[in-house]
């Protein structure tokens, strides 16, 4: 498994197109950054969560990757309730800080919205391989395939990144400059390499440049697609549930008197 | 295959004619081509020799319409594909390149055989025959959806022809396609072309050093001159007979004219530096804490003044075994001690030795010259390990002169070290090592892609310094270079046998 090449289970999710998952993620964002409360991001959260079982992750990939999301949204929260604007009642103070009802739940609204927003970001990244994104991005959306393309050859040179720091790094080391000099040495350890690394990159760049433009790519000549990028029934169905977790959403938190919009 | 693509008319042998071309490159003060005056007939398989500098790089890119515009280098005079300019003679020409790895371009060995398809708009239908047929062609029987990250440098070179071939092209233009490969890799390529040329009857152009590898394969042999024009050209055997002594001379691998060895004069006695036990070497992966072992109960002894080389297939862990006995990577089990003499003072685990301690105890030579270069000048990069010894700038200044002028880097003392020619890079890099004069000096496949004039200064160097007592460690695939030098040979992993005397080096 590799950037590129992430071993992805065959699932429900993963079948779908790429097109279509990065639609819903967009769509659920731009609803819940609408309203900051914690009505709206609980629901959505709840709606997420029974479709997440869909996904075709195990459960240890699925905390490994989101485990981020998961640190994130307490910190968040806690920043919120201790430092957040203060309103309501006064539920405690110590020094300088001070939680009210208000940076309460103004704490708990940020918290569910990081959840709500970056779960199932992560999951349908992770259930998504770079080549179909890319056959979709320029055959659904029709983004110019020089653009696209380019930047999805450009994407395999990372894991040549690793390789070639790591060779530097032991090279430096080689050379009687691998340690020592205390700060200076240290930033000079790490910007000698990365300038070198630039070079390097710079060349690798430019000589699969050269190879992609051998084999006919980049004229301004039409061009076929080997794999077919498709948007299907399930794909509509997908961008329909996004559209109704964001609707039912937003309906209940303006029900419950939560919602409060924030350009208004 | 279960289907044969449809021959496209199109798919007929490719003719050229060169008239009084020249190339040169925009910033450039002379040509890298002129007066060329040639041509080649639908289905020849010519082999380009020539200086480094002659110009056959340039050649194949103007063929191949990569060689850019106006803006990129003046043409003068014409080079016509099938009576069209090459550069509008798009799909009509396969270029396959030496670097394996900046020829891959998709991630999935299917999709990165159907990408110069795609681009030549050829229906998919018809795609997904084509590229099973090039796959079979070439050799490689894989899944289409293998990933190309995990592919071994020789099956990434097939993957390249495969897409190459895929495309039908007319002309099949190879630019020293097996310089960075080992001799498995070299035979396997060698023969995936011989058999999509049989297969297709496409007129090839190959550029190889390593006339050994092509000969029996070529039918025609052109020599391009660095000052313009044409040296040579006729019949293979004609040719190499004819111009071999000149050939040999700018650097090409004549099979009649093998480099001379050099002769050893040892004169000090072989006294123990490094012994291994039962040593275990891994590297840890990148975000991993602990190592994965690749090679595993090596033991053995590294003595001054005598070469050992480590050989073994692609994949047995020869480089980490260098790295870990040049201090460089902790051992991931068993031991490796120095005696104590070779510490010298200080512990008998080189890994534990501080950057600086290194330096006259063990120099490395690295596999790609460029990951070790430090500084902006040739001169500056040289004094970085002498100035590290806190040697005097007397001391400094004579021990740098002294190998730039043995290493014939002189006249380079003020260029950037990154835009050395190959040769000079690689003498570039291993003059930085032998500036702190280390007593243990090893190297990574050293003389990889070289011609065979480099090659035999760099041996006989090393012959040099291993009869002034230096201990040498050499990994490499490169047969010669064991018989030139090696006093002990280590194989890893001696499952798979290496076919010595083809390809090297």
């Amino acid at each position: 498994m590799s950037l590129l090449t992430p071993s992805i289970r065959p699932s429900a999710v993963a079948r779908l197109n790429p097109v279509a998952k990065l639609a819903v993620a967009l769509i659920v964002s731009c609803a819940l950054l609408l309203s900051i409360d914690w009505v709206s991001a609980g629901v959505a959260l709840l709606l997420e969560a029974v479709l997440l079982i869909w996904s075709g992750l195990s459960a240890r990939q699925f905390w490994l990757r989101t485990i981020p999301v998961w640190i994130a949204a307490p910190m968040a929260s806690i920043t919120t309730v201790l430092y957040g604007e203060d309103s309501g009642a006064l539920l405690w103070q110590g020094g300088f800080i001070s939680v009210t009802e208000g940076s309460a739940q103004l704490g708990l609204a940020i918290g569910l919205r990081v959840l709500a927003i970056g779960l199932p970001g992560i999951v349908l990244l992770a259930t998504t391989d770079p080549t179909d994104l890319a056959d979709g991005l320029a055959q659904v959306l029709h983004l110019p395939a020089r653009f696209v393309l380019g930047g999805l050859a450009g994407l395999r040179l990372v894991g040549m990144f690793i390789e070639d720091w790591h060779s530097l790094t032991l090279a430096r080391r080689a050379r009687g400059v691998g340690d020592g000099g205390g700060v200076r040495g240290a930033a000079r350890r790490f910007f000698g390499p990365a300038f070198a690394l630039l070079v390097i990159s710079v060349r690798r760049g430019s000589k699969l440049a050269t190879a992609m433009e051998a084999r006919g790519f980049g004229s301004d000549e039409p061009r076929t697609w080997a794999r077919p990028s498709r948007v299907r029934a399930a794909d509509a169905v997908l961008v329909c549930l996004g559209l109704m977790i964001s609707g039912i959403a937003i309906a209940a938190a303006v029900l419950a008197g939560t919602w409060s919009f924030v350009l208004a | 295959m279960s289907s044969t693509p449809t021959r496209d008319p199109q798919r007929e042998a490719a003719q050229i004619r060169a008239h009084g071309w020249g190339w040169r490159h925009a910033g450039r003060h002379n040509n890298a081509v002129s007066g060329l005056d040639l041509q080649i007939h639908p289905g020849e398989r010519v082999l380009l020799l020539g200086a480094s500098g002659a110009g056959k790089s340039t050649l194949m890119h103007a063929l191949a319409g990569v060689l850019g515009d106006a803006e990129d280098g003046e043409e003068t005079g014409s080079l016509l594909i099938d009576g069209r300019r090459a550069a509008e003679a798009r799909g009509r020409v396969g270029l396959v390149l030496q670097d394996p790895d900046s020829q891959v371009v998709l991630a999935r060995v299917g999709d990165d055989v159907a990408f110069g398809c795609e681009n030549l708009a050829v229906p998919r239908a018809e795609i997904w025959p084509r590229v099973r047929c090039a796959l079979a062609e070439v050799g490689l029987d894989l899944p289409l959806d293998h990933p190309t990250s995990s592919l071994s440098g020789g099956q990434k070179q097939r993957l390249a022809l495969a897409g190459v071939l895929a495309m039908q092209p007319g002309l099949l233009l190879l630019d020293e396609p097996t310089a960075n490969l080992d001799p498995g890799g070299v035979i396997d390529v060698r023969d995936a072309v011989v058999r999509s040329l049989e297969h297709s009857g496409a007129t090839l152009i190959v550029i190889e050093h390593r006339v050994e590898v092509w000969q029996d394969v070529v039918d025609r042999v052109i020599v391009l001159d660095p000052v313009g024009g044409v040296l040579a050209d006729g019949p293979t055997r004609e040719v190499l007979s004819g111009q071999g002594e000149r050939l040999a001379r700018a650097g090409v691998w004549v099979p009649s004219r093998p480099p001379r060895f050099p002769t050893r004069r040892p004169t000090g006695r072989p006294e123990a530096l490094l012994r291994a036990e039962g040593l275990r070497v891994g590297r840890v992966p990148f975000g991993r804490r602990t190592a994965s072992v690749v090679a595993r109960d090596i033991t053995l002894g590294v003595h001054a003044g005598t070469a050992t080389v480590v050989t073994g297939a692609n994949g047995a862990g020869k480089s980490t075994l260098a790295l870990t006995l040049a201090g460089l990577l902790a051992p991931a089990g068993g031991t490796l001690r120095a005696s104590s003499a070779f510490a010298d003072g200080i512990g008998a685990e080189p890994h534990r030795w501080r950057s600086r301690q290194l330096l006259t105890r063990i120099g490395t030579v690295f596999q790609d010259p460029e990951h070790q270069f430090l500084a902006a000048t040739v001169r500056d990069d040289l004094l970085i390990g002498p100035r590290a010894l806190g040697l005097s700038v007397a001391e400094q200044t004579r021990r740098v002169d002294e190998l730039m002028g043995r290493l014939r880097l002189d006249h380079l003392a003020d260029a950037n070290p990154f835009t050395l020619s190959g040769g000079e890079k690689r003498r570039m890099s291993v003059a930085t090592v032998l500036a702190t004069r280390p007593r243990l000096l090893v190297l990574d496949e050293p003389t990889f892609g070289q011609d065979s004039r480099t090659w035999q200064e760099l041996v006989g160097f090393l012959a040099e310094l291993l009869d002034e007592g230096t201990a040498l460690v050499a990994v490499t695939h490169d047969a010669q270079f064991v018989s030139a030098l090696a006093d002990e040979e280590y194989r890893l992993g001696a499952a798979d046998p290496i076919p010595l005397g083809v390809g090297a080096p």
